[in-house]
């Protein structure tokens, strides 16, 4: 069964003259627990996909359904306990006044869990961060710290669809080798479904089985990670874009 | 070889409420007419090292190195006014974000003849004239227009080109450029690279290049410093640096995920506490 069903999606910002045109005619589906990865350059509409998913972008057109129900303008609060997202950068999306706990704490209470004090043990056991940490301030973490919290803080609702919005490109290749691996352990244990924007091919490549290769906000072509490695792009511009990575 | 830049034993301090934070401890190398790589992970000391050698740290940090010689002449004992005559017109830096770097509310023509006119009396047209020939060097299409356009009309790679366009028009010996491509996408890195190789070739100038990437570093420079901690652990022949014997710049390598060779898990770093006891290394040659 499909997760995440995108056909015919336009998403635009701006109105009349000042029209942009972000994202046009995108159409892919992702799988239930499989991991679909976006590639392409900045500016060619990987990251506004998943912000028109989430509702971060409201002008959009289309169909986006999760699990079969289609979406519209408004999203029910069921919708935020099955999708989340993890932003790019890791010292920006935590309230610097915040400390670990609160930022937890409050995602739990907002979703409606009573058992809030265990919860919040279990995410921070599960991010591999541990108890000492949960009453620290973002300022007190490291980057990969924090983008530990941030991935703690998306689980918090026991989502099944993760969208990361390039969770590993702040960071250094050691953290990010951490990072990756965590990903990669907690979709086998929750069973969750990715969606990945990337610029980084050989991070899509580690982490996803499928992929779609974006320019200018058009997808130019779907592809799987096998044809990927083997270097087997079909489109000139995927071509490219290997070959530059390499 | 002759050195154009001999760094002996540099260290940056920054007093803080716990004691004193050694950023950079006891780095030595030298730099002839090549491309030197800088990689490290965030905080190994690599940007601190780029600035302390143009002196850019502000108090209350301290730099102290038993020398830093261009040319033959200590820049640790000149005044602030002699160092102004140094930075841009002898050893320039680029930047990581062109974002940051350019004035916001100055046309990017008038940036760069500032920068010319600074360090070279000449007329205005005359730098006009040759503010475009930068441009056109760091192939920019259309440079009459982008001379008279703001920062913000830019892109992040032309606004990178811009960046070294500037930094090269004063005819540096020497070019700091600290993670000049970081924020930019594959493609156009690429371009940049070149770019700058070429200059740097062209003129015989002398590189320091301070990037996280192992591979954009292997690919383009000619040696490379590892550091780790705020000290020089490795250093090597880039085109040697896969063959690299350190376990921390063999674990950096390791833990890149590579589209060639598919792993279930990344090799996660373990780090040894051994590795930031140990004394630099010296990059001397």
């Amino acid at each position: 069964m499909s997760m995440l069903d995108i056909d015919a999606l336009d998403v635009w910002f701006g109105r009349d003259r000042g029209r942009v045109d972000a994202v046009r005619q995108a159409s892919f589906i992702a799988a239930a627990g499989e991991s679909f990865g976006l590639v392409g350059e900045s500016g060619s509409g990987k990251s506004t996909i998943l912000r028109a998913i989430t509702g971060l972008a409201p002008t959009w057109s289309g169909k986006i359904a999760v699990k079969g129900h289609a979406i519209g303008q408004r999203r029910p609060k069921a919708f935020y306990k099955q999708v989340q997202m993890v932003f790019q950068d890791p010292y920006a999306s935590l309230h610097p006044r915040h400390s670990v706990d609160a930022v937890l704490g409050e995602t739990l209470h907002l979703h409606g869990f009573r058992d809030i004090d265990a919860r919040v043990v279990k995410l921070l056991d599960d991010v591999g961060l541990g108890q000492k940490f949960r009453f620290r301030y973002p300022h007190q973490l490291s980057g990969g710290q924090r983008q530990r919290v941030a991935i703690a803080r998306a689980l918090a609702p026991e989502p099944e669809l993760l969208l990361l919005d390039e969770p590993t490109s702040a960071l250094d290749v050691s953290v990010q080798a951490e990072i990756l691996n965590l990903l990669a352990d907690l979709r086998q244990e929750h069973g969750l479904t990715y969606l990945m924007v990337s610029h980084d091919l050989s991070v899509v490549g580690h982490m996803c089985d499928r992929l779609a290769v974006m320019k200018d906000g058009e997808i130019v072509e779907i592809m799987d990670v096998a044809a990927l490695r083997a270097m087997k792009a079909t489109h000139p511009y995927s071509q490219h874009l290997l070959q530059a990575s390499v | 070889m002759d050195h154009l830049l001999d760094v002996e034993n540099l260290w940056v301090r920054f007093p803080t409420r716990q004691g004193i934070f050694d950023a950079v401890r006891g780095v030595s190398f030298t730099l002839g007419r090549e491309r030197l790589g800088i990689v490290g992970e965030s905080g190994s000391g690599k940007s601190m090292t780029g600035r302390a050698i143009l002196r850019l740290i502000r108090p209350p940090g301290q730099v102290e190195a038993d020398h830093i010689k261009l040319d033959g002449v200590d820049l640790m004992q000149k005044s602030e006014k002699d160092m102004r005559d140094v930075r841009g017109e002898r050893i320039s830096m680029v930047m990581q974000d062109p974002k940051f770097s350019l004035n916001p509310v100055m046309t990017i023509g008038d940036q760069i003849i500032e920068a010319y006119r600074l360090h070279n009396r000449v007329s205005k047209s005359i730098a006009w004239t040759k503010a475009l020939e930068m441009l056109e060097a760091v192939s920019i299409r259309d440079p009459d227009r982008v001379m008279r356009a703001y920062p913000h009309e830019m892109s992040g790679g032309m606004g990178q080109r811009i960046m070294i366009a500037m930094m090269l028009i004063p005819n540096p010996e020497i070019l700091i450029a600290d993670e000049p491509t970081s924020a930019l996408d594959v493609s156009v890195q690429r371009q940049v690279l070149d770019i700058m190789d070429k200059l740097v070739k062209e003129r015989g100038m002398g590189l320091i290049f301070i990037s996280h990437d192992l591979n954009l570093v292997a690919d383009f420079c000619d040696r490379v410093l590892i550091m780790y901690a705020g000290r020089i652990v490795e250093v090597c022949d880039a085109d040697k640096l896969h063959d690299a014997q350190h376990p921390y710049t063999r674990g950096l390598l390791n833990s890149l995920p590579r589209l060639d060779a598919p792993r279930d898990r990344l090799e996660v770093l373990t780090r040894d506490p051994a590795w930031s006891e140990a004394p630099s290394v010296s990059g001397r040659v």
